[in-house]
């Protein structure tokens, strides 16, 4: 089972702590949303469980062993990386060939098939692509792995609305063919709410919350109306993201949405909401 | 099948929401396969698991059913199950609406049987 944890994890540079003793679980075959602001730790992350750098203190196991000098556990994962891992001048059809070579369950078929899709000339130098392009290389090349944990650093870096759609609804065809561990990292949190299952969210190298995203809404909600009326409801309560036009306003109530008081919203003429993920997470991540 | 969700309820609610209410359509009939997990969840760009609940919500309710290694059926009669659920609930979801809105309007009872009448009227509904 293509399951991660990660046990008391720090990882220092120099005297900057770019993670503080993270406890995690990835649990094996869902899609796990990595969201946090720019500069949280998030690529840190992917990195460490990747084996790319070595954490200060702490232990990451995938499927129950050492990640580290590990080749039968790093050949289980691909990482679409923010970088680029490959020599400037190589095209895009031989870095399909050399990725073929190090992950055996590469499907070069598949990897064409996308390539003409997204209408991606194979024959061009990665160098010479655009940004979007860059990444939608990057991404078929993950997709293509058929590696069991696939890991997704910003992947729609660039693209346009019509080719983040794309990458979407081939990220879960891939997923419902053939169930595997997804962990995507990225701050275009609208767009990916509804395709998550859990969602890890972290703010300054610490994570503040591991949920599924069905329990994570379900513990808030959120209540607009008349500001007066807002403030009464309020009280006594735990709310963040008060966001107001005039007259009215709008909070998201950190309170479990069965607990939430209909009578008294009712009376107050107040409106009651499902919190969006995004909202939540800025309130959240707020500094 | 709808495209957009709102946020006023939960993503696999209205999923059952719609599925329901294209059985009502009969854009699904009764006996024939509705479109499946897979096809949802990759349409509408939601997780395989959320496309699960929604669909075992009209399993658990009796709309629909599952024929092993074929899919998902509409079970008959399901297009009155749901009518009947349905009618229970308009009262609380439209008609009370209706009421409070027309209070605060100042709008009178006989108003709204016009303005309903006229709506009828002018194939509006």
């Amino acid at each position: 089972m293509s399951r991660i944890e990660i046990n008391g994890v720090t990882k220092k540079y120099g005297k900057t702590t770019a993670l503080k003793n993270v406890n995690l679980v990835f649990e094996a075959n869902k899609i796990h949303g990595l969201l946090g602001r720019n500069g949280a730790g998030k690529t840190t992350l992917l990195n460490l469980i990747t084996n790319k750098i070595f954490p200060t203190e702490g232990e990451i196991t995938v499927c129950g062993e050492s990640a580290i000098e590990n080749d039968k556990v790093l050949n289980t994962m691909f990482y679409m990386m923010e970088q680029n891992i490959f020599p400037k001048s190589t095209k895009v059809i031989e870095a399909f060939r050399w990725t073929s070579e190090i992950y055996k369950s590469f499907d070069m078929d598949y990897a064409k098939e996308l390539s003409a899709r997204f209408e991606l000339n194979t024959s061009k130098k990665i160098k010479q692509l655009s940004t979007g392009y860059k990444s939608i290389f990057k991404a078929i090349a993950t997709l293509a792995s058929n590696a069991e944990i696939m890991l997704f650093d910003e992947p729609v870096l660039g693209l346009d609305a019509y080719h983040r759609d794309m990458f979407y609804a081939e990220l879960i065809d891939n997923y419902s063919k053939n169930q595997k561990t997804i962990i995507v990292s990225t701050h275009l949190i609208e767009e990916v709410s509804n395709i998550l299952e859990e969602v890890i969210i972290i703010k300054k190298g610490r994570i503040i919350k591991q949920e599924s995203v069905e329990n994570l809404l379900l513990s808030s909600y959120t209540i607009a109306g008349e500001n007066s009326k807002v403030d009464e409801y309020l009280k006594d309560r735990e709310y963040v993201g008060v966001n107001g036009i005039g007259e009215f306003k709008k909070a998201i109530v950190l309170e479990k949405n069965i607990n939430k008081d209909i009578n008294l919203a009712n009376k107050l003429d107040l409106k009651f909401g499902k919190t969006e993920l995004q909202k939540l997470f800025i309130s959240l991540t707020e500094s | 099948m709808l495209l957009k969700f709102k946020d006023d309820k939960a993503v696999y609610i209205q999923l059952a929401e719609s599925i329901e209410d294209d059985i009502l359509r009969e854009i699904f009939n009764e006996g024939e396969k509705i479109i499946s997990t897979t096809e949802i969840s990759v349409k509408l760009k939601i997780n395989p698991a959320t496309a699960l609940k929604g669909i075992n919500i009209l399993v658990d309710e009796g709309i629909v059913y599952k024929k092993r290694g074929l899919g998902m059926f509409v079970v008959k009669g399901a297009k009155e199950k749901i009518m009947l659920k349905r009618k229970n609930g308009f009262f609380d979801s439209f008609i009370v609406p209706v009421l409070g809105e027309a209070e605060k309007l100042e709008i009178s009872e006989d108003e709204i049987v016009k303005m309903i009448k006229g709506a009828k009227a002018n194939g509006r509904n």
